[in-house]
Formats: structure tokens, C-alpha cells, sequence
């Protein structure tokens, strides 16, 4: 049995459709993700699993249970908010235990909980202050605690780590992974930055315009995207879209022509075992070929014998040194495209560099539609 | 300006001494009403008609702040003003803490439990603190005389909620409405209801504007003298109109001093209220423009 289940819920302010027929289940002790720009309809959807906003039409169902139009309190599900919400007049102890309170768990089982939760993520020295005493990565803590006193069957997080610096946000995401594993909670989670998405996720859902553009593993909306918005949204810097034209080889298979006006052709051949069915009825038409960063590579003179890939030489426009590891800008045809290569590469801006292409990962688009073609 | 460092030439001090001059002179001005209604008081009254107005007084005296307080005609009684002042306190201080409750809990639905159409209801509410008090007399008359209860304290005391609510109203939804709504979501998704989360959220961070809730009703209601003049009997008269009825009964000398003290004794509340929580009033009026 699914622990969520959203099924074809729509949500309509006056003539705006903010979620158009979403349908999600996932199982009990999964990590979703909601991911998408603002806008996207994912804190609207947030907030209709959390019953804070009556959907316009669908159901939502928690461990079986039609919940659509129950109270947030009677859907047994707890909120971490974006700015935390921590309650300003309560002390930390006060805060994670007035959910008990309201639900009139006895004092003793209250002060048992708040143990145990402060325990966990080692604020019991807190337990006394005020929320105003708190720096954002304590208060962060506080607002899981207080999720996690009741423990619900589901936990709704709204953007927790948006509010923090970049190194706690780190350190933060880290420890609700760690706490996810430990606990085994059912989590859905809202986010727009797709490495918190990547990083957390057991499942995303990429949204777009109150759609449901892909739902899948982090591995499958990652390396199988199924159009070019959810292939750019994910991953940084993002996949590189490069205009070209499918054509056929004369030998069987088929190849992809860059237009280089004024330079030297540029054909990348497409590997045969990637095929697609509909490609034949695509030939001489315009495509979109995706290639992310690291599909790029420089070519190393060592390993003359690398049969992977093909190759093609650019000359770099910008160099971008991230210390892990370098962005390499370089224009290629019409357009600029982002490789990264190892850290030990030398190039300097204006060098005319030799890169191999993985077109085994490439990914085909419709140039029209934008729609995944292979 | 004061964070402009300047070197300190004889001009430039110059300049300031005749700044603060003037500005100590206007001071002066503005408190010296004050401060001859407070001399004249406690003169006695062949004081009065012999030197001027700005003389110290020579043989202060208590007397007629007694007088005003207890045995000075107010019309056909002389009573002093003293039983009045009670009055006023027993018609402001339920007027005031019912207006804020309410104001409170209207300010609290109206940006937390927001329906269709509570902008317009707000909007309307608004439109209260603009209503000149003399268009509602005749109507307040008919309805109090419906209720059965005109000319008694309760008439007034209910008045002046009805008028205040427009004002709390307004204090308390734009208070408010700096408060994330995101804490109200949490209490409902805690388990709170609609009084419980005003109870044990809201109300606990609503100080600032509850004491500038309290402070703008204390001084209007007290101060008020329409409708106290119009609404009242002759045992449910505020200060305000027994002042008044004070200074115009004309039976033999004019007595200033009396007057004065009069005046004084009916100002007094509201004076002590500004001098005890002014600042407090003027921080919750401020109250969230300053915090990021």
C-alpha cells in the first residue's frame, strides 16, 4: 500500500489552473522530491497534501485513507516550513511539544518525546531559549524536531535549507539524508534546487506549469530525460543543447550535421544501438542534440587506442577553473556549449583544444516540440 | 545629517547655538499653556485678579483643586468634577479593553482566515475611521433608544465600540499582516484551532500593538466629549461634559483657578498614559518596518 497517493488533483484559483491532473504515489518510507522554477505549482501541491489549501478536484490519500478534505490536523502529517515558522513566543521545549499538547498526549510522554527528538539532532542544550536566540542552522533543527516529535506518517518539507548559508545548507542536507535512513520516514520535500533534489531524492518529480513533466529515480531523470526542459533543469552547469540536423550516413546508421558556417564540417555519427523508431521520419530535419558537461573530454595523447567517442577540436573561448575540477566554454557551430574536463588540464583561453564526445550518452530532441526522440 | 562629520568652526557653532535658541524657544512656547493653566490653579483667586497672568504664584494653595474636585457647581449640582472622573473611567475602561479584544480578533481573521470578500470587509471597516461622529448622532440616539439602554453608561461604553473597532481593527490586521502565515499553518497542522492559535501564537508577539491599541482608545474615549455630551444622563456624564458644564455655570466671580484645576484634573489621565507608555506607543506603531 502506498503511503501517498495523489490522484489527479487539480487546484484552480479563479480562471488560473495552478496544478492540472498531478498524480503521484509512493511508498512508504520513499523520498520525493518535488523539483521545478517558481511558479512550478510544487508549494501549491505541498500544500494541498498538507490540506493548508482545498484542491479543486482529485483525491489525496495517506497510508490508504482518503484525506482530501480533512483537516491538516487529521491527516497525521507533519511540516517543515521554508522560514521554519517556529512559534516566537514559545521556548524550543514548548515549540516541538505543542503539537502533543494539542493532541492531549500526557505531560509525561510529551517530555518523553521532546528528549528523544532533542536527542537526535542535538539540541538539548537549546531546549530553553526562545527561537530569537537561535542561529538559522539551530532554528532549522528546531523546525525538524517539532516534525519529528509527533511522528507522523508523512513529513512535508517546504524549501527547509533555502534560508540558509551555502556551506550549512551542505552540512544540513547531509544530516536529513543521514535522518531519513535512520528513520525510515516518508518524506516529500519541495525544493527548486535541483542538487538538493539529486542528492536527497529516492524519487523525483520535475514540475512545470502545474504539470507532472517526469517522475522517476534521480539516475532516470537525470541520464533519461524526457524533454529538454527537465534535461536543462537538471544538472549544473546545465546540458548543452546544440542545433544540428539528422542525416543518414549512407552506410545504415545515421549521423548528425552541426552547421559551421565558414569552418570546417562538423558530423558526429549516432551510435546504432540508441536508435529510436520514429528517427527515420526525422531524416534531414532540424534536431536538438543534448550533451552534458561531462560527456565532453579531453583527448589525452597516451591513449591513442580510446575507441569510445569521437572527436572534435574548438578553440576555447573561457576557461573556468572550479578547482574540482575545469568548465571549458567553447563555441561549436552556432552556438557555445560547456564541457568539463579534469583539473590537470593546461589549456588557456584561445587555445585550439581536441575534446571527446560520449555520444553513447547523447540524447536526441525534437526541436519543435522539445519532446525526447532517443 | 548627524552622521555627517564636520569640524567644529566658530560659524558652524554659531550656527547650532541659534538652532537650538530657536528650537528652545518654540519649546517653551508650545509648554507654556501648560504651565500657566498649572499656576494659575493653585493661586488664589484675589492673586488672579490682581497680577498678571504670568506671575508666580505668591501663597500657593490646594484649595481649588479641592473645589474642582469636590464642591464646584457643574449646573444645578456642586458635586466638583470628581464623581464625573470615575464615570469616565468606568465608560472608558470596558470601552477600551472590548474595542481592542475585538479589533484583535478582527485584525487576526481578517489576515489569517482570509475569505472571499474580507478585503472588502476590511475595506469597509476602514471606511469607520472616516465616519465624522456628528453624521451618527441622531441614528445612535434611535438605536440606543431601541436597545432600552440610552443615557446610561452601558449606551455610551457601547458607542464608543463601535467607533473604536474601526481603529483596532486597523491597528491589528496591519500588525498582522508582518506576522508569516506560516506560523498559523503550523499551529493548524499541530492541531491549534482558529481561538487557540490567537491564544497561545498570535496574541503573545501582539504587546506593541496592543498598547498602542490600548494608549489611541484610552485618549479618544476619555477625551471624547460628543458624544458623552449627547448619550449621557445627568449621573452617566463623563469628565469631559462636567468640565464643560463647570466652566459655564456663571453664578457670581469667575473662578479661574477652579477652572483650572478642573481642566487639569480631566486631562491628568491622559497625560500620565503618554508619560508612561509614550515610547511604548510610538515602538509599536514602528513595530516590524525596522525588523529585516
Amino acid at each position: 500500500m502506498s503511503a501517498l497517493e495523489i490522484h489527479n488533483v487539480r487546484k484552480e484559483f479563479g480562471s488560473e489552473r495552478v496544478l492540472k491532473d498531478v498524480s503521484i504515489s509512493i511508498d512508504s518510507g520513499q523520498f520525493l522530491i518535488l523539483v521545478g522554477p517558481s511558479g512550478c505549482g510544487k508549494s501549491t501541491l505541498m500544500n494541498a497534501i498538507a490540506g493548508l489549501e482545498p484542491v479543486t478536484s482529485g483525491n489525496i490519500y495517506i497510508d490508504g485513507e482518503d484525506v482530501t478534505w480533512r483537516t491538516p490536523a487529521d491527516r497525521d502529517i507533519a511540516m517543515v516550513f521554508q522560514s521554519y515558522a517556529l512559534y516566537p513566543s514559545m521556548t524550543v521545549r514548548q515549540n516541538i511539544s505543542f503539537g502533543l499538547e494539542m493532541r492531549k498526549v500526557p505531560k509525561a510522554e510529551r517530555e518523553a518525546a521532546v528528549e528523544r527528538v532533542a536527542d537526535l539532532l542535538q539540541i538539548t542544550h537549546l531546549l530553553d531559549r526562545k527561537p530569537a536566540q537561535l542561529s538559522g542552522g539551530q532554528r532549522q533543527r528546531v523546525a525538524m524536531g517539532r516534525a519529528l516529535a509527533r511522528e507522523p506518517k508523512v513529513y512535508l518539507f517546504d524549501e527547509p535549507l533555502s534560508n540558509l548559508d551555502a556551506k550549512l545548507r551542505v552540512d544540513m542536507r547531509t544530516e536529513i539524508k543521514k535522518l531519513h535512513q535512520r528513520l525510515g520516514t516518508t518524506i516529500v520535500y519541495v525544493t527548486h534546487d535541483q542538487v538538493e533534489a539529486m542528492t536527497l531524492a529516492d524519487c523525483i518529480a520535475v514540475m512545470r506549469d502545474g504539470h507532472i513533466l517526469q517522475l522517476g529515480s534521480p539516475d532516470e531523470v537525470y541520464n533519461n530525460p524526457v524533454d529538454m526542459f527537465v534535461a536543462g533543469f537538471m544538472g549544473s552547469p546545465s546540458m548543452n543543447f546544440i542545433r544540428a540536423t539528422l542525416e543518414d550516413n549512407n552506410s545504415g546508421s545515421y549521423q548528425l550535421r552541426i552547421a559551421t558556417p565558414g569552418e570546417a564540417e562538423l558530423v558526429l555519427p549516432w551510435p546504432e544501438e540508441r536508435n529510436a523508431t520514429d528517427m527515420a521520419e526525422r531524416l534531414n530535419q532540424p534536431v536538438i542534440l543534448g550533451l552534458r558537461p561531462e560527456h565532453f573530454s579531453e583527448e589525452d595523447e597516451r591513449l591513442t587506442s580510446q575507441a569510445e567517442g569521437t572527436l572534435l577540436s574548438a578553440s576555447v573561448s573561457v576557461v573556468e577553473p572550479t578547482g574540482a575540477d575545469i568548465l571549458l566554454r567553447l563555441p561549436l557551430g552556432e552556438q557555445e556549449v560547456t564541457a568539463r574536463v579534469g583539473p590537470k588540464c593546461t589549456v588557456v583561453a584561445g587555445d585550439r583544444l581536441s575534446l571527446r564526445v560520449d555520444m553513447g550518452r547523447a540524447i536526441l530532441f525534437d526541436a519543435e516540440t522539445e519532446q525526447r526522440i532517443a | 545629517m548627524a552622521n555627517v562629520i564636520r569640524r567644529q568652526t566658530p560659524t558652524a557653532r554659531l550656527g547650532r547655538g541659534l538652532l537650538y535658541s530657536v528650537l528652545i524657544l518654540a519649546a517653551l512656547f508650545y509648554i507654556l499653556p501648560l504651565v500657566v493653566m498649572l499656576m494659575t490653579s493653585v493661586k488664589p483667586l484675589s492673586e488672579i485678579s490682581a497680577g498678571s497672568l504670568l506671575s508666580l504664584p505668591q501663597n500657593p494653595t490646594l484649595a481649588p483643586w479641592t473645589k474642582a474636585w469636590g464642591e464646584a457647581c457643574t449646573g444645578m449640582r456642586c458635586e466638583g468634577v470628581g464623581g464625573y472622573f470615575w464615570n469616565s473611567f468606568a465608560i472608558v475602561i470596558p470601552a477600551v479593553l472590548i474595542s481592542t479584544t475585538i479589533g484583535a480578533l478582527n485584525g487576526y481573521a481578517l489576515t489569517k482566515w482570509r475569505f472571499k470578500g474580507s478585503e472588502l470587509v476590511f475595506a469597509l471597516m476602514l471606511f469607520g475611521c472616516f465616519i465624522p461622529f456628528q453624521v451618527v448622532l441622531l441614528p445612535m440616539a434611535q438605536t440606543l433608544g431601541w436597545l432600552g439602554i440610552s443615557s446610561s453608561r452601558a449606551g455610551l461604553i457601547l458607542v464608543h465600540v463601535v467607533f473604536g473597532i474601526a481603529f483596532t481593527t486597523l491597528f491589528f490586521r496591519n500588525f498582522y499582516v508582518g506576522i508569516p502565515n506560516e506560523l498559523v499553518s503550523a499551529a493548524k497542522l499541530d492541531g491549534a484551532g482558529f481561538f487557540r492559535i490567537f491564544w497561545r501564537i498570535l496574541l503573545p508577539v501582539s504587546a506593541p500593538i496592543i498598547v498602542v491599541s490600548v494608549i489611541w482608545q484610552f485618549t479618544q474615549i476619555w477625551n471624547d466629549f460628543l458624544f458623552g455630551v449627547a448619550f449621557s444622563a445627568h449621573n452617566t456624564q463623563p469628565v469631559t461634559v462636567a468640565l464643560n458644564n463647570l466652566v459655564n455655570t456663571s453664578t457670581g466671580v469667575r473662578e479661574y483657578n477652579v477652572d483650572m484645576a478642573a481642566a487639569m484634573i480631566a486631562a491628568l489621565p491622559t497625560l500620565v498614559v503618554y508619560v508612561l507608555a509614550g515610547k511604548y506607543f510610538v515602538r509599536g506603531l514602528t513595530a516590524g518596518s525596522v525588523k529585516g
